[in-house]
């Protein structure tokens, strides 16, 4: 009997949805799905029962120690004689695993949308350029370590629950093993997060310097939403990073985008391609981002963006 | 301190990405080159810690000749040796460049910290750093976003999940970063007059096959749609409001 083990990651809240759509991915790689994770809250076995695993367990690593995790998943796979090692394609996910492919010396596949037995070994669909271009490999390994673009694969449907047992597993660690762990320190939220925003008002070249972001950051105001730039922005110093959209920024899953004066370059599309509605306005409507909007105003920001801050304070008001 | 930065050359795709008949490599033919920004921010962090602490930085790549020109690059705004690793024409996977890195870091070290970006712009296996860290037997820590070096280690820093995590690393270390830990300087002219000069040292490093076989490239499938135009400038304003109204995002 072959089993697939996922690594998952758990807030207070439970495991996060990332870590679920990779454990549906994984459940049809093996007979025998099990899950395990740090500090797993209650409600993380009921979680695991509609994941369809038969397995629940908790790894005693203390603190975030990558190169630890990794050590745990190895000896936890070796125990179990496990076929596959999983984990999302978050920072945490690529990091832990990353460690486990270098501690085994084995491969190990990052950010796969698509994983299927052939033969001895598997098909994967995964990402490069950020999600911008698909490779789709042959992988033949004794033991297959993926991550899972978990953003870009759809949940899984839900197998019958059965019951779930229950662990715990103490793994035997170096000193060296631990010699890296996060002192962790929770964050001020400071106004809507980027990430999980659900408006995003975002500029680019075309806002023509800091000063034009004075609009933006009312009109993301007035929806309730966040402000969001290209790397050109940032590049020149108009806006922190941290309100970076892309590839090598933040990747935003808003109801709207709304995208002012940017032109629609991969790698940006790359962090704002699953909002539900694009917007554009651009002067150019031949821009690249005009194949990829669901509406667009043709003009110029300087006479647009006012007049669009003006509109919609008159209609907040009237409501 | 001396600092290893380790980069590659990859493709400037700006609105689309066109492959070869062949299906397995990028149509480079209209394009320039460049490397990825976590890179090009690797390079600034090196520079500003010898500006800071004395020392000198080197830069490596593995890559094709013409990968002297990212190491180029980097020579005109601050590092001074420059490695390049022979590709030869074949496509290399995580592993056997990370065997290659770490070879060639023992052949021109010691040095006290390797910096990478998190991941490659094109192929993002997001697992070198990691890799060449455990064979050189170094801490590791990845994606990191601060970074300060004092006595002997470095403290690196970066943000998940609303979480700020801090990681102490003794020296000798490995580290990648991501855009954002700080804003890289523009070449000056004497730079650019060091970076035509540069010697380029040349190392062939042994290459070994892998498990993970590519097998074709894909451009996904993207609906091709065309944006419905609400209007010009100013006029299209009412119509805009009207449909952010119908799309909910005003109540
Ligand atoms: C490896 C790699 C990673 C990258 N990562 C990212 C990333 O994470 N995020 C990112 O954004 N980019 C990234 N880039 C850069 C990307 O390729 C583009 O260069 C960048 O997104 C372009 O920004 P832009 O659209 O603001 O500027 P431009 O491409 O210059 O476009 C400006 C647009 O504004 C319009 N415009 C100009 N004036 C006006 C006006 N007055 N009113 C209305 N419209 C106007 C123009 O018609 C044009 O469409 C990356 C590049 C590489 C190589």
């Amino acid at each position: 009997m072959s089993c697939a083990i996922v690594f998952c990651e758990a807030g207070p809240e439970g495991m996060i949805e990332a870590s679920l759509r990779t454990a549906g991915l994984a459940r049809r790689l093996a007979d025998e799905l099990v899950l395990c994770g740090r500090e797993l809250p209650g409600v993380a076995a009921e979680q695991a029962r509609q994941a369809g695993a038969r397995r629940l367990v908790s790894l005693a690593v203390p603190g975030y120690a990558p190169r630890g995790i990794a050590r745990a998943l190895w000896q936890l796979a070796e125990r179990l004689g496990a076929s596959a090692v999983l984990a999302a394609g978050t920072d945490h996910g690529n990091e832990i695993l990353a460690h486990l492919g270098a501690l085994s010396d084995e491969e190990m596949v990052a950010n796969c949308l698509a994983v299927e037995r052939r033969g001895e070994g598997y098909v994967v669909t995964r990402q490069r350029w950020g999600g911008s271009l698909l490779e789709e490999a042959h992988l033949e390994a004794r033991r297959a370590l993926l991550t899972v673009a978990a953003e870009a694969v759809a949940p899984a449907s839900s197998p019958e629950p059965e019951p779930v047992g229950e662990e715990s597993f103490e793994p035997s660690l170096d000193p060296a093993d631990l010699s890296v762990t996060a002192s962790e320190q929770r964050e001020q939220a400071a106004g809507v997060s980027l990430a999980s925003a659900r408006v995003v008002v975002s500029g680019g070249r075309g806002v023509g310097g800091p000063e034009g972001f004075g609009v933006i950051e009312e009109i993301a105001e007035m929806l309730g939403g966040a402000v969001g730039v290209s790397r050109v922005v940032t590049s020149l110093g108009w806006r922190p990073h941290r309100e970076q959209v892309g590839q090598t920024g933040t990747k935003v899953t808003p109801e709207l985008y709304l995208a002012c004066g940017i032109s629609g370059a991969i790698q940006h599309l790359a962090g704002c391609q699953s909002a539900k509605t694009m917007v554009a306005i651009n002067t150019d409507p031949e821009a690249p981002i005009m194949s990829r909007a669901d509406y667009a105003v043709i003009g110029d920001l300087a006479e647009v963006l006012p007049a669009l801050r003006d509109a919609l304070a008159e209609r907040l008001r009237r409501q | 301190m001396d600092l290893l930065v380790c980069l590659k050359r990859v493709p400037m795709v700006g609105g689309r990405i066109g492959l070869l008949p062949s299906e397995r490599q990028i149509d480079t033919a209209m394009l320039g080159f460049t490397v990825s920004p976590h890179e090009e921010c690797a390079v600034e962090e090196a520079v500003r810690i010898v500006e800071s602490q004395g020392g000198q930085v080197t830069v490596l790549t593995l890559g094709p000749p013409e990968a002297a020109e990212q190491l180029r690059d980097a020579v005109a705004v601050g590092a001074s040796r420059c490695l390049l690793l022979e590709a030869g024409g074949k496509e290399w996977g995580p592993m056997a460049t990370a065997r290659a890195i770490a070879a060639a870091a023992e052949q021109a070290g010691p040095f006290d910290l390797i910096l990478f970006g998190n991941e490659a712009a094109d192929t993002a296996d997001f697992q070198v750093g990691v890799r060449v860290a455990h064979l050189l037997g170094r801490p590791v820590a990845t994606g990191i976003k601060s970074l300060s070096v004092e006595s002997g280690a470095v403290t690196a820093r970066r943000e998940y999940r609303g979480v700020e995590e801090s990681f102490v690393l003794q020296l000798p270390a490995v580290v990648s970063v991501k855009e954002g830990i700080n804003l890289p300087r523009y070449p000056s002219l004497p730079g650019r007059m060091r970076a035509k000069k540069a010697v380029i040292e040349t190392l062939s490093p042994a290459y070994s096959e892998e498990g993970l076989s590519m097998e074709r490239l894909v451009v996904p499938k993207v609906e091709r749609r065309r944006a419905a135009v609400l209007g010009e400038g100013r006029e299209a304003v009412g119509e805009l409001v009207d449909l952010l109204e119908q799309l909910g995002i005003l109540a």
